[in-house]
C-alpha cells in the first residue's frame, strides 16, 4: 500500500511538472516570432531607466510586426555587442567612441536622434562650493581641490566616457585618488550611491529627473556646452556580420528619426516631471545643438 | 522603514488587483524555474544515483567536483552560456540568446549539481546492507535502484527544493542570457534589479515580497508531499 501511494504521488508530481513544461513550451512558441522578426537593440541604461523605450517600442512593434529585444547596458558594452555582430541596432550616447566604432566599419548610417544634457549633482551642503559655476571643468577642479567625494560610473558607459573627457579638460588625474570612487553600476544605482554617501556625480538629466524624489541631491552645475548629451542610432554593419537583421535594424532606426517618434520624444516626461527629458534632433547637425 | 511599509502595501495592491504585468512576470518565473528544476531532477538524480552506487577509480574526485558545482556562481554560468549561444558562437545557429529557453538552460545548469550532490549523499546514506537485502529477495538491478531512490525520497524532495530555491532566486545568469525583455524574458529577480535601478524602491520591494511568497508556496507544496510520506 505504501509503495502504491508513494509512486502515485511521484507520478502526479511528474505529470504536473510535465504539463507545466508543455504549457510553457506552447506559450513560448506562440510568442517566438519568425527568425528575422527579432531585432536586438543594444542601448544605454538611461533610455530604459527613464521609461522612454517602454513608450516607444510597443508603438514600433505594433506598426511593423517586429519584435524588439532591448538589452539595456552601458554605451561601451552596447558598442562591444555591435562590434561582435551580437546586436542589430544601437541607441547610444558616447560620440567619440561611436566615431571610432564607425571608422572601424562596424556600423552604418549613424543618425542623430535626440539630446539632453549632463549635470553635476551633489549634496545640498556642497562642500566644494561648485553651485552655480558655469564651467564643468572648473567645478571638477574645485571638487578635486576640496578632496570632496566624487562617485563615478566607472563602467565605460557614455556617461563615464563624458566624465573622463571632463577630467581631462580639467587636467586632473582623478583615478586612484582617495576621494574618487567607481561604482561599476548603472546611472540609477550610481545616483543612489552618491546620495547615500553625500558625494558628487555626473548624470544625464533624464535619469536624475526620474529618480529625484528619492535622492536628496541637487543640480549644482548645468548649462555648460561641454555637458551636452547626444544620442545617435547606428545600424550594425550587415556586410561584416551576415546574421544581422539588416531590415529590422533599418526599420527601427528610421522609426527613431521619424516625425511621429520625434514628437513623442519632445513631450515625453513633461506631464510627470514638469519638463521634457529629451530634445528631438533628427535631421539636425551636432554642431548646432544646444544653441 | 517607511519605504518597506510602502513596499508591502504596494505588493498587496499589485496582488489584489491582479496587475497583468506582475502576474505575467510571476508566472514566467515559475515556468522557467520549474522547467529548469524538472530538467535538473532527471539529470541530477540519475547521475547522482549512478555515482553513488558504482565504484570506480577517481570517484572521490568526481564527488568533490559535484559538490563544488553545488556552489556554481550564476554569473559565471551566464557568461559561458552567453558565449556559447550568441549568434557567432558555436551554438549560435539555435538562435536562442535572449529567450526564455536560454534562461531555462542556464538555470538547469545551476540547479543540476545541487540536485546531483544531494541525491548522491542521500543514496550513499542508505544502510549498505539494504542493497544486498533487496537483491537477495530476487529484485533485478533496475528494481533495486528504483527502490533505493524511493527509500530516499525525503532527501530527494529536499534536493528539489534546494534546486528550485537556487534558480528562482538567481539573477546573474537570467539577466545575461534572458536580457530582461519586457513581457518576454523578464522574471521577478531581473525586474527587481531594474526597478531598483529606476529608483522605484516600492515596486522593487513589492516584487521581492511576491518572489518570497512564490518560493514559500512552492516549498509548502513540496513539504506537504514530503512529510505526508513520512507520517505513516
Amino acid at each position: 500500500m505504501k509503495m502504491f501511494r508513494s509512486s502515485k504521488v511521484i507520478l502526479t508530481l511528474m505529470t504536473a511538472v510535465f504539463l507545466l513544461v508543455l504549457g510553457a513550451a506552447n506559450v513560448f512558441a506562440a510568442k517566438q516570432a519568425p527568425k528575422q522578426k527579432n531585432i536586438i537593440l543594444a542601448t544605454t541604461t538611461s533610455t530604459q531607466d527613464t521609461g522612454l523605450l517602454d513608450t516607444l517600442i510597443p508603438i514600433f512593434e505594433k506598426e511593423t510586426g517586429y519584435f524588439v529585444k532591448t538589452i539595456a547596458v552601458g554605451s561601451g558594452q552596447a558598442m562591444a555587442m555591435g562590434q561582435k555582430g551580437e546586436a542589430d541596432v544601437l541607441l547610444v550616447h558616447s560620440p567619440d567612441a561611436e566615431k571610432k566604432f564607425m571608422s572601424e566599419g562596424n556600423g552604418v548610417n549613424r543618425r542623430l536622434v535626440m539630446h539632453n544634457d549632463f549635470i553635476i549633482v551633489g549634496p545640498a551642503s556642497d562642500p566644494a562650493k561648485i553651485k552655480g559655476l558655469k564651467s564643468s571643468a572648473e567645478a571638477l577642479k574645485s571638487i578635486a581641490k576640496a578632496n570632496a567625494l566624487f562617485v563615478s560610473r566607472g563602467d565605460n558607459s557614455g556617461t563615464h566616457a563624458k566624465e573622463k573627457t571632463l577630467w581631462k579638460k580639467a587636467q586632473i588625474d582623478a583615478e586612484g585618488q582617495k576621494w574618487y570612487q567607481q561604482t561599476g553600476l548603472g546611472m540609477g544605482q550610481t545616483l543612489n550611491v552618491a546620495a547615500e554617501k553625500k558625494g558628487y556625480t555626473l548624470t544625464d538629466r533624464g535619469t536624475y529627473l526620474s529618480l529625484k524624489k528619492n535622492l536628496g541631491l541637487n543640480i549644482l552645475v548645468e548649462g555648460d556646452a561641454a555637458l551636452l548629451n547626444i544620442y545617435h542610432v547606428i545600424e550594425v554593419n550587415a556586410i561584416k556580420w551576415p546574421k544581422v537583421n539588416v531590415n529590422g535594424a533599418k526599420a527601427f532606426a528610421d522609426f527613431m528619426v521619424s516625425k511621429r517618434t520625434q514628437n513623442i520624444i519632445k513631450t515625453f516626461g513633461v506631464k510627470k516631471y514638469g519638463s521634457p527629458l529629451f530634445f528631438p534632433d533628427a535631421g539636425k547637425k551636432v554642431e548646432n545643438l544646444g544653441k | 522603514m517607511e519605504l518597506i511599509v510602502q513596499g508591502i502595501i504596494k505588493a498587496f495592491e499589485l496582488l489584489i488587483s491582479f496587475d497583468p504585468e506582475v502576474m505575467g512576470i510571476t508566472w514566467l518565473s515559475l515556468k522557467i524555474s520549474g522547467t529548469a528544476t524538472f530538467i535538473s531532477l532527471f539529470i541530477g538524480v540519475s547521475t547522482g544515483t549512478i555515482v553513488a552506487l558504482t565504484n570506480f577509480p577517481g570517484k572521490k574526485l568526481v564527488i568533490s567536483l559535484i559538490n563544488t558545482g553545488m556552489g556554481l556562481p550564476p554569473v559565471v554560468v551566464g557568461l559561458f552560456v552567453t558565449i556559447l549561444i550568441w549568434r557567432n558562437g558555436p551554438l549560435g545557429f539555435l538562435d536562442i540568446l535572449y529567450t526564455p529557453y536560454a534562461m531555462i538552460i542556464a538555470q538547469a545548469i545551476i540547479a543540476t549539481p545541487i540536485v546531483m550532490g544531494i541525491s548522491l549523499a542521500a543514496i550513499q546514506n542508505l544502510p549498505p546492507n539494504l542493497r544486498l537485502q533487496i537483491l537477495s529477495l530476487g529484485a533485478s538491478r533496475l528494481q533495486m535502484v528504483w527502490i533505493l531512490v524511493k527509500e530516499s525520497k525525503l532527501p530527494l524532495l529536499a534536493a528539489v527544493m534546494a534546486g528550485f530555491g537556487g534558480v528562482i532566486s538567481e539573477v546573474g545568469a537570467s539577466i545575461m542570457v534572458g536580457g530582461n525583455i519586457k513581457g518576454y524574458s523578464r522574471v521577478l529577480t531581473t525586474a527587481t534589479v531594474m526597478e531598483t535601478g529606476k529608483g522605484n524602491f516600492d515596486v522593487a520591494i513589492a516584487l521581492g515580497i511576491i518572489l518570497l511568497l512564490l518560493a514559500f508556496l512552492v516549498n509548502l507544496f513540496l513539504t506537504q508531499v514530503q512529510q505526508r510520506q513520512q507520517q505513516r
